[in-house]
């Protein structure tokens, strides 16, 4: 019999994103996601306790235990399915987490609740690209790279201008580029090749080292500088090494401060949500918002794609099925 | 989980005959309790010879030399207080072929009977019952109302089980509790206490401390929630309970008080009156506060007297040697928000640290408004970057546009974008999403 709590849970099923604040360690977000959604969920009003019939015999009907017998019928709740006795309804939600951030960081994280991590592991596996926002400071080089580590060494960047940066990016962009068109395992004097080139559809499957597939600078204020990267199968503390090499180039140190994440996958800075939006309300709406625009994504997508180029990846198959469906549908309303 | 030990069976039994001498109590009184004294004869002797009765097949041989038309319902009572699960089902099932048995079969039962009380347990499916008696009972024979009553049908209560939800219907204790508002949920995973709660009666040990702290002046509402986070309260002795009240009362906290405390702090009154006196005169001594001080920070913090001394002790070390403090400011603070003595000392140091070295806050200004420090670290930083974005982070009381450290922490989101940013509170959103 489906309760209101479980209709609630019904409607938070599927993906949504949050925005995890820096210093704070993945799993308290997602611990402290789910036991708001319980709060939601278990607070909805419980329905009236059943009720069962007891035969109560009258008291001083017959003192001496004689013929007459009259018996009551009272109807009295059954106390052990009341919420105090039984527990809350719901005790654990399954709430997953899609690709992880360490404490450091801070951005984007995807988290899917009940039959959405099905969706999550399917969309763990698509290579897919995650956007971030790494800010370094020159003069400095500390051992985890970041600057809240021990300082290793200090040095001059009164030398470094923005031509040299960009020289030094191009350099790292083109040894990704190689690195790249290596792990994709395809012939590159094939037609298919240039086909997947033209589309952006190269890439390594599965695991593999970090790619940079873009890089850019977009402020450059020395000591400060800020870059844009677009990168696959990376960590955090990859990028933070990036940064740092990037200082050994240019003949200097450099520290990163902020590792940010701002998109991943479809899900972008701003669906995400801040931590005074981490009640079940807010998550709900956000995760009806990913539904609909599921959609929207999926009937455009029919008439554009070209099922061959589709065959490769495992959540392609699926991808393609439901292509088929929904092209023979269009056809339907077509006609 | 906690097993509902077995211990109670005693007490499941002498309650289970109370609750059926309540119900009929009308009629048939002085028979029903014949035969249940009887019945409670036989568990008894089943608990203490537990070690002798071999699988109880003895035991039944022991009843069928009554041969009662009750036997139906008087085994099934004695089968829920055996032990041993394995012969429970034995039994049970030769119950049941027994009852199928045709007459010709007599003669060889009745042998078999007369050896059963020396021999080991028998272990084919037909055998040990009077076939007499059961040939009379039929399923289809008209019985008067008296005997229908009289009938009752055994609970199935399980004599061991990790839940009090199948014992709430049944006993008197728990249904109140549960109407008091008592989390028996929470209360059957700690150890021991589903047990104690069982073993209770409502009106000779419930009762009567529920009334004391209805006197003393603690709110009906406030009851339930004293009990689930101290059910011990109810296997405390009363005149202790009386002791430690007056005890309070004489060191000059207001009946009020007192109720408030017991109500904000339930194990206060578990603690002996030795034990609340050392704590008091520690809290005197350490901050080195007046009586009447002491007593307000006591009655707002009452859960200072429950716990225990070292985390107070390192925290104000804490205090004097890693921040800094010196002796009158930490009694400024600790009068202000008591919280700090059993604050997380990590979670202390790391807002301090934010305070004096991030936001270069001197420590007469962290004095005045001690709130921040009770406040959480994520919220400060937050809120201390956006002032600083908008170029408004000046917390010098002796410059223009001060914000003061008090509103910078106490106040909710939106006042504090409107009134103490001048800003949105999607800006203020935005602008988190930036960090």
């Amino acid at each position: 019999m489906t309760t209101p709590c479980i209709r609630m849970f019904r409607r938070l099923e599927g993906l949504f994103c949050v925005y995890k604040p820096p210093g704070v360690h993945w799993k308290h977000v997602r611990d402290r996601i789910e036991t708001s959604l319980l709060t939601g969920v278990n607070g909805t009003p419980q329905r009236p306790l059943p009720q069962v019939v007891k035969f109560l015999a009258q008291p001083g009907a017959g003192n001496d235990g004689s013929s007459e017998l009259t018996l009551s019928a009272a109807s009295v709740p059954v106390l052990a399915s009341h919420p105090l006795v039984s527990g809350p309804e719901f005790q654990r939600i399954p709430v997953a987490v899609g690709h992880r951030l360490d404490a450091f960081s801070s951005g984007v994280l995807v988290l899917g609740v009940g039959n959405g991590n099905k969706a999550l592991s399917d969309f763990y596996k698509t290579p897919a690209t995650r956007d971030y926002t790494l800010e370094g400071e020159f003069g400095t080089a500390t051992d985890d790279f970041s600057h809240t580590g021990r300082v290793v060494e200090r040095s001059t960047y009164g030398h470094i201008t923005q031509d040299k940066l960009e020289r030094v990016l191009a350099m790292l962009q083109g040894a990704n580029q190689k690195a790249l068109l290596m792990y994709s395992n395809i012939d590159m004097r094939s037609q298919e090749a240039y086909e997947m080139a033209v589309q952006g559809l190269l890439g390594p499957e599965g695991k593999s080292a970090p790619i940079l597939k873009g890089l850019r600078c977009v402020r450059f204020e020395p000591p400060h500088f800020t870059l844009e990267v677009q990168c696959l199968n990376e960590s955090q503390k990859y990028l933070r090494k990036v940064v740092h090499e990037i200082g050994l180039e240019l003949r200097s140190t450099a520290v990163c401060k902020v590792v940010r994440r701002t998109r991943d996958g479809v899900f972008t800075l701003q669906d995400a949500l801040t931590h005074h939006h981490w009640t079940a309300s807010d998550v709900m709406g956000a995760i009806q918002q990913y539904h609909s625009s599921k959609k929207l994504r999926k009937s455009p997508h029919t008439q554009t794609k070209d099922p061959t180029i589709q065959s490769r990846g495992e959540d392609k198959k699926t991808e393609s099925q439901q292509s088929e469906i929904s092209e023979e549908t269009a056809v339907s309303t077509v006609l | 989980m906690s097993i509902v030990s077995l211990m109670l069976l005693a007490a499941m039994a002498s309650s289970c005959i109370q609750l059926c001498c309540r119900r009929c109590s009308g009629l048939l009184r002085s028979k029903i309790t014949v035969q249940y004294s009887t019945q409670a004869q036989h568990c008894t002797a089943v608990l203490t010879a537990s070690s002798r009765v071999s699988n109880g097949s003895s035991f039944l041989a022991g009843i069928c030399a009554a041969s009662h038309t009750r036997q139906r319902w008087r085994q099934q009572m004695c089968f829920y207080s055996e032990h041993k699960a394995k012969p429970l089902t034995a039994e049970a099932n030769r119950y049941k072929d027994a009852e199928e048995l045709s007459g010709s079969d007599v003669v060889a039962y009745k042998n078999r009977l007369q050896n059963a009380t020396d021999s080991l347990p028998v272990t084919d499916s037909q055998v040990t019952l009077d076939v007499d008696a059961a040939k009379s009972l039929s399923a289809l024979e008209e019985i008067s109302d008296e005997e229908a009553v009289s009938i009752s049908v055994p609970s199935a209560l399980p004599p061991a089980t990790t839940s009090l939800r199948d014992y709430v219907d049944k006993s008197e204790t728990l249904s109140k509790l549960v109407q008091l508002g008592v989390n028996l949920w929470k209360l059957e995973q700690r150890p021991n206490v589903g047990s104690m709660l069982l073993k209770l009666d409502f009106q000779t040990d419930v009762a009567p401390r529920l009334l004391f702290l209805k006197d003393i002046g603690v709110e009906d509402s406030r009851l339930g929630y004293i009990l689930s986070t101290n059910p011990f309260i109810l296997s405390e002795d009363l005149e202790n309970l009386r002791t430690r009240v007056n005890y309070l009362r004489s060191m000059k906290f207001s009946s009020e008080t007192v109720a408030s405390m017991v109500s904000r702090a339930p194990y206060l009154l578990n603690f002996s009156v030795k034990r609340l006196d050392n704590r008091l005169a520690f809290y005197q001594q350490q901050l080195g506060l007046s009586t009447w001080k002491t007593r307000d920070v006591v009655a707002r913090l009452p859960r200072l007297l429950c716990g225990s001394l070292e985390p107070v002790k390192e925290n104000l070390k804490v205090c004097q040697i890693e921040l800094g403090f010196k002796e009158n400011e930490i009694q400024h603070i600790v009068v202000t928000v008591p919280k700090v003595l059993t604050a997380n000392k990590k979670k202390l140091t790391q807002i301090f640290d934010y305070l004096h070295n991030t936001m270069k806050l001197p420590h007469h200004l962290i004095v005045k408004f001690p709130q921040v420090l009770n406040a959480k670290y994520l919220r400060i930083k937050e809120r201390h970057l956006f002032l600083q974005y908008l170029g408004k982070a000046q917390y010098d009381p002796t410059q223009p546009s001060y914000v003061s450290l008090d509103r910078l922490v106490t106040l909710p989101d939106d006042t504090f974008c409107t009134d103490v940013a001048s800003a949105t509170l999607q800006d203020f959103h935005l602008f988190l999403k930036t960090l």
